[in-house]
């Protein structure tokens, strides 16, 4: 082999760039979904659990038209439910724990809304 | 451009199947993209080593400038390198802002018979463009597979997705990706004399980024795919304790790591491997020395040499007969010994 001493250090770098993720992760515990505290004594969400868990971003976006842009306060859901739309007080009313629930999803996501800059974030955690 | 369509929508098609079938969820959703990582992984270093291997007979620099000469005409350090720092800036340049595509130029007739050779930077542009976005949704990727993420992803997320644009927020990079490879497909489609040279090899790994940028778009902005769950699948991965999760995934993401499986695959086998080769290209990484070193080619068998003192040794007996002139004489070879 030619230029061996440029070569090695080359394969190592790339070796161990698009190695990151296994050695990165070697000595921690097993990731695990993030745990949610769901809320007390409700049953249902908005919408169907499994859809809401994909699309609930962009439900609060067209509520967010719903309410702004066509005066629309009133969400009927997909199973017949009317839903005042506003994200303070049917969300985050029921969602009351923000740390334990959407913000936990989100950082362990990497996601970081920035509809807080402005929206009242729920303080309790009860 | 057919066949590679053909190629790259059936590819889609076997994936999305894969993983509407949950029997078949494994395969596509674990063991086909280890293997993938495997053989791009090793397919590379062998790659590397192949072209480490083979000999550069001649110094062939390509040379964009004047060549150092006198010391009152003015060498190009850059265009033609006479020292390793000038040509380790040369493959920096051409590394990370591609200066030789800023060099193309594009030859058109206009009015008739004129030839008019004139800059083309839209080449340039535009694979700057791809490059740096891609590096970038790759990089951003790496929440998938690492956790905690870390804060310079955040930080990248932040930026890319500084205009608010929508929800899920609008990352820049992944869109003008997406506009990049369309940009770099029309190209070949819409220039004849590119299309004339275009091969199904230069068409599938375009149409196969564009397939694999255009699943991820869809996922994030239209079909929406249940993030949280697939981090569970990529973190099993990663911590190579695979799994596939009990909530469902979406197809959609099996067509998406279908794409990414058989991009790793095809690879090192592909044109793709500029990303190594670049390095390894003897007319961007030698120096424009030729007139002052000597470049020696490896594979010329070691010269045996007989110098005129070892022949005069031989035959100075015959030569002193035959009158001929000698260096030593036989008297001093005699005094000498
Ligand atoms: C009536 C109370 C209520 C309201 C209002 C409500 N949710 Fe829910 N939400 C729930 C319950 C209960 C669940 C758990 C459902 C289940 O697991 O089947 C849930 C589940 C979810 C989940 C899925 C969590 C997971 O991974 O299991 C998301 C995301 C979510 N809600 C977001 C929202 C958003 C966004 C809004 C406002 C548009 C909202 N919810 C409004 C009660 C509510
Ligand atoms: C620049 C400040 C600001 C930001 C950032 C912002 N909002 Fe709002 N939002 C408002 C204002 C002001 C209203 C109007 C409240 C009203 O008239 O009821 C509103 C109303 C809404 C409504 C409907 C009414 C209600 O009571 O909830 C929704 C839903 C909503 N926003 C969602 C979002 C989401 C989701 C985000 C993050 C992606 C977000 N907003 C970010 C300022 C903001
Ligand atoms: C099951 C995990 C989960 C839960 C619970 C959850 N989210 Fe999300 N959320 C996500 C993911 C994942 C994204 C990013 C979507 C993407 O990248 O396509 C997101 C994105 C968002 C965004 C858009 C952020 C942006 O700017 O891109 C908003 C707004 C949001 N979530 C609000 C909420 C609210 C409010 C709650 C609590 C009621 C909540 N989410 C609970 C997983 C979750």
């Amino acid at each position: 082999m030619y230029n061996a001493k440029y070569i090695w250090p080359g394969i190592v770098i790339f070796i161990v760039l698009f190695s990151m993720p296994f050695w990165m992760n070697t000595g921690q515990e097993q990731y695990t979904r993030p745990q949610l505290a769901l809320p007390a004594g409700e049953k249902e969400c908005v919408e169907p659990a499994e859809w809401m868990r994909a699309n609930h971003m962009q439900l609060l976006n067209t509520w967010r038209d719903m309410a702004l842009r066509e005066e629309q306060r009133v969400y009927v859901s997909s199973s017949g439910k009317q839903w005042e739309v506003s994200l303070q007080n049917t969300c985050m009313k029921c969602h009351s724990n923000y740390v334990e629930f959407c913000d936990k999803c989100h950082v362990s996501n990497s996601v970081s809304p920035y509809c807080w800059d402005c929206h009242v974030l729920p303080k309790g955690n009860q | 451009m057919f066949i590679s369509l053909v190629a790259v929508i059936v590819l889609g098609a076997i994936a999305w199947m894969g993983g509407a079938t949950p029997g078949l969820q494994y395969l596509f959703g674990i063991v086909l993209p280890m293997i993938a990582v495997v053989v791009f992984l090793a397919g590379f270093i062998w790659r590397i080593m192949d072209w480490a291997k083979s000999p550069v007979p001649f110094s062939i620099p390509t040379t964009g400038g004047q060549q150092r000469s006198l010391d009152w005409i003015k060498p190009a350090r850059l265009d033609s390198p006479y020292t390793k720092t000038g040509t380790v800036g040369r493959m920096l340049l051409e590394v990370l802002l591609f200066r030789s595509l800023f060099r193309n130029t594009k030859a058109e007739l206009r009015n008739g018979p004129r030839l008019v050779y004139w800059s083309s930077k839209w080449l340039w542009l535009f694979a700057l463009l791809f490059h740096y976005c891609f590096l970038v949704v790759f990089i951003r990727h790496f929440r998938f597979f690492l956790d905690p993420v870390p804060v310079a992803i955040g930080m990248m997320e932040t930026v890319d997705g500084i205009m608010q644009i929508g929800v899920p927020r609008l990352f820049m990079s992944g869109v003008i990706l997406f506009g990049a490879l369309l940009f770099l497909l029309m190209r070949r489609l819409c220039d004849q004399k590119l299309r004339y040279i275009s091969l199904p090899n230069d068409y599938f790994p375009l149409l196969l980024l564009i397939g694999l940028v255009g699943s991820g778009l869809c996922l994030r902005y239209i079909g929406k795919a249940d993030i949280a769950t697939i981090k569970e699948m990529t973190m099993g991965i990663a911590t190579l304790s695979p799994h596939i999760p009990a909530l469902p995934i979406s197809p959609l993401f099996y067509v998406h790591l279908g794409f990414l499986s058989t991009l790793l695959i095809v690879f090192p086998f592909s044109k793709l491997m500029h990303m190594g080769g670049i390095f390894l290209s003897p007319t961007r990484n030698l120096p424009n020395n030729t007139r002052a070193v000597h470049h020696t080619n490896p594979w010329n068998p070691p010269k045996t040499y007989r110098t005129y003192a070892e022949y005069e040794n031989d035959f100075r007996d015959l030569m002193d007969e035959a009158g001929l002139p000698l260096e030593i004489t036989p008297e001093q070879a005699a005094a000498k010994e």
